[in-house]
């Protein structure tokens, strides 16, 4: 350990460590050790070690800040962990597993089955622990296309299926324009600071005033780049393909920790160092937010693909969580925190039992394929009704929770018509998930409909998110205090 | 004489090259011609970062840009394989043709 790498810096990166080096020793077994395709599969093993290996770290760390309090900075003010980061490497670890575990039998019905797909999955959580960790541009743009550039090869790992081909190339060529954007930001504001740590940025962003031009150009870009990346209105328009052709699951993993790291940097950049140029940023904000509720709202209601009707929710998702951040008070905050982990747990839930549709040669991806599920498997039906009514924001699920604390902030912070608006597109969504809640209860069976391909990681996959989904609603008191604990420094 | 050329004038040469890469994406419909117009979007941005390290006379801007190089080579070579994977299936780098998926 030198002055350059000293004992805190490897206790803040050791789980990237860890991941990136589960994650790379995939990639290697994958075509050294097991010459057989067959054996191959047992890579998931990694996945499951390398996770338990990072869990561990991630709970020394936890350990540490609970015992000592305040914050642990490392490499010279580059990364740092404290209870905002941990929240979400906790939330990161909890997605890239179960998306691993419920991924096997897809996989294998697809034809699809390389040992590299959970070495991507690795990789792309290293990107992740950046994106929640960093509080240095240059780290958090690394972090930030380590996980984009994974995505691109997730989402088009379907090597023989067009639709699939497809989705990857247009995620890549708006995912790399808004990767652009952002980093074009990113060195304006290294411009006016003279600096890429966030710490020093927020003071020369707080000298300026909040409508000078080379500011608005910072944040214009820089929040654009971020609008594409969480998939809002009007820098939607790559979600609906990209999640339509991605493997099921890699659409859910994609909906899910992609959306919430790329929220952790949008959260640790407006509330943090472009805090102060609230003035100018909040109405695009608030505007975007509502944009993002509207379109994705009432683009669902049309949808005949799940994975399309899905995508538009979570476009208007991602419309709610934003107002968390126009609030702006403790209470908003907590809101998206809330809101994010919920979101988390009933989306990648719905995207589960979409997953165990897929049969040979087909996604299983039309509303019709889930006609008649109640009678089909009745556990998958009732469990997919959790996730609707919870995506819906009904009580007594856990969706509701998170729209509650955004509605409470905004009325908090006097934004009585974003909040009259968000209730209202509440309702229209209820018509669009109670679609599929009909084709799963109502409608009659399809006749040629076979078996589910149903494995035991998509039983326990199932089991921890629909019962987090129900009990965080029923006794939310733990989701509560972690994110409160989260927002205060 | 000559006019200095100062860092106001790279500042605007990125904007400029900026401007060039998004019309470029929006009105071209050659795949490898889009890859081309980020290319230009990112070079943009290393144009900004070693004018402010210049202006500022700091190593930092330099070494960002060395970092912006090294990931849109990275894209640029996972794009090129998922193209290369998509004409093998549809024969087309066309983004008109490529219509699978409404766009």
């Amino acid at each position: 350990m030198s002055q350059y790498y000293t004992a805190t810096d490897h206790f803040v990166l050791l789980p990237a460590i860890l991941l990136a080096l589960f994650g790379c020793a995939t990639l290697l077994f994958d075509f050294l050790i097991f010459p057989e395709a067959k054996q191959r599969r047992w890579l998931l093993v990694f996945l499951v070690l390398g996770e338990a290996f990072a869990g561990v770290a991630f709970w020394r760390q936890q350990s540490f800040l609970l015992e000592h309090g305040g914050n642990l900075t490392a490499f010279r003010g580059a990364l740092v962990i404290d209870h905002y980061a941990l929240f979400f490497h906790w939330l990161f670890l909890a997605a890239t597993l179960i998306t691993g575990l419920i991924s096997y039998r897809y996989l294998e019905v697809r034809d699809e089955h390389h040992g590299e797909y959970y070495g991507l999955l690795m990789l792309a959580q290293t990107g992740m622990y950046f994106l929640a960790s960093g509080t240095e541009l240059v780290t958090l743009f690394v972090g930030l296309e380590t996980m984009a550039i994974t995505f691109y090869i997730l989402v088009g790992f379907l090597r023989a299926d067009r639709r699939s081909n497809e989705a990857a190339l247009k995620y890549l060529i708006l995912g790399s324009l808004s990767s652009g954007f952002l980093v074009y930001g990113f060195s304006v504001l290294y411009g006016i600071s003279g600096s890429t740590r966030l710490s020093e940025i927020a003071a020369a962003v707080a000298a300026r005033d909040a409508w000078d031009p080379v500011l608005v150009l910072a944040v214009g870009t820089a929040g654009a780049g971020l609008m594409f990346k969480i998939a809002a209105a009007p820098f939607h328009m790559w979600a609906p393909d990209a999640y339509e052709g991605a493997p099921t699951m890699i659409t859910g993993y994609l909906a899910t920790a992609s959306k919430a790291a790329s929220f952790a940097l949008l959260l640790r950049l407006f509330v943090g160092p472009l805090g102060p140029a609230r003035e100018s940023w909040e109405p695009l904000l608030a505007a975007v937010a509502v944009l993002s509720m509207t379109i994705g709202n009432l683009a669902a209601v049309t949808q005949t693909n799940t994975k399309r009707l899905l995508a538009y929710s979570s476009i208007s998702h991602a419309g709610y969580i934003l107002l968390g951040l126009v609030a702006g008070s403790p209470t908003g905050i907590k809101g998206v925190l809330v809101y994010l982990l919920v979101y988390t747990f009933m989306t990648l839930g719905a995207f589960l039992v979409l997953t165990s549709l897929a049969r040979q040669g087909m996604a299983g991806d039309d509303i019709n394929d889930l006609r008649g599920l109640m009678k089909r498997a009745p556990g998958h039906a009732l469990w997919m009704l959790v996730f609707m009514v919870s995506l819906a924001g009904i009580p007594p699920t856990a969706g509701f929770l998170g729209k509650f604390y955004i509605f409470w902030g905004l009325i908090e912070t006097g934004h009585y018509t974003l909040a009259v608006i968000g209730a209202v597109y509440a309702v229209v969504a209820i018509y669009y998930y109670f679609r599929i809640v009909k084709a799963v209860f109502v409608e009659p069976e399809e006749a040629e409909a076979g078996p589910l391909t149903v494995s035991l990681g998509t039983r326990v996959g199932l089991a921890v998110t629909g019962a987090l989904t129900l009990l965080v609603g029923v006794y939310p008191e733990p989701v509560l205090r972690l994110a409160q604990m989260s927002i205060s420094r | 004489m000559l006019a200095p050329v100062t860092t106001a004038h790279y500042l605007v040469l990125s904007a400029i090259l900026l401007l060039i890469g998004v019309v470029g994406i929006l009105t071209r419909r050659n795949v490898i011609v889009l890859m081309m117009s980020i290319e230009i979007i990112l070079n943009a941005v290393n144009v900004n970062l070693i004018a402010f390290a210049r202006n500022l006379d700091q190593l930092e801007g330099q070494v960002f840009a060395i970092f912006v190089i090294c990931v849109a080579v990275a894209e640029a070579a996972v794009g090129l394989g998922i193209l290369i994977a998509l004409f093998r299936n549809k024969e087309t780098v066309q983004v008109d043709e490529i219509d699978l998926l409404k766009w």
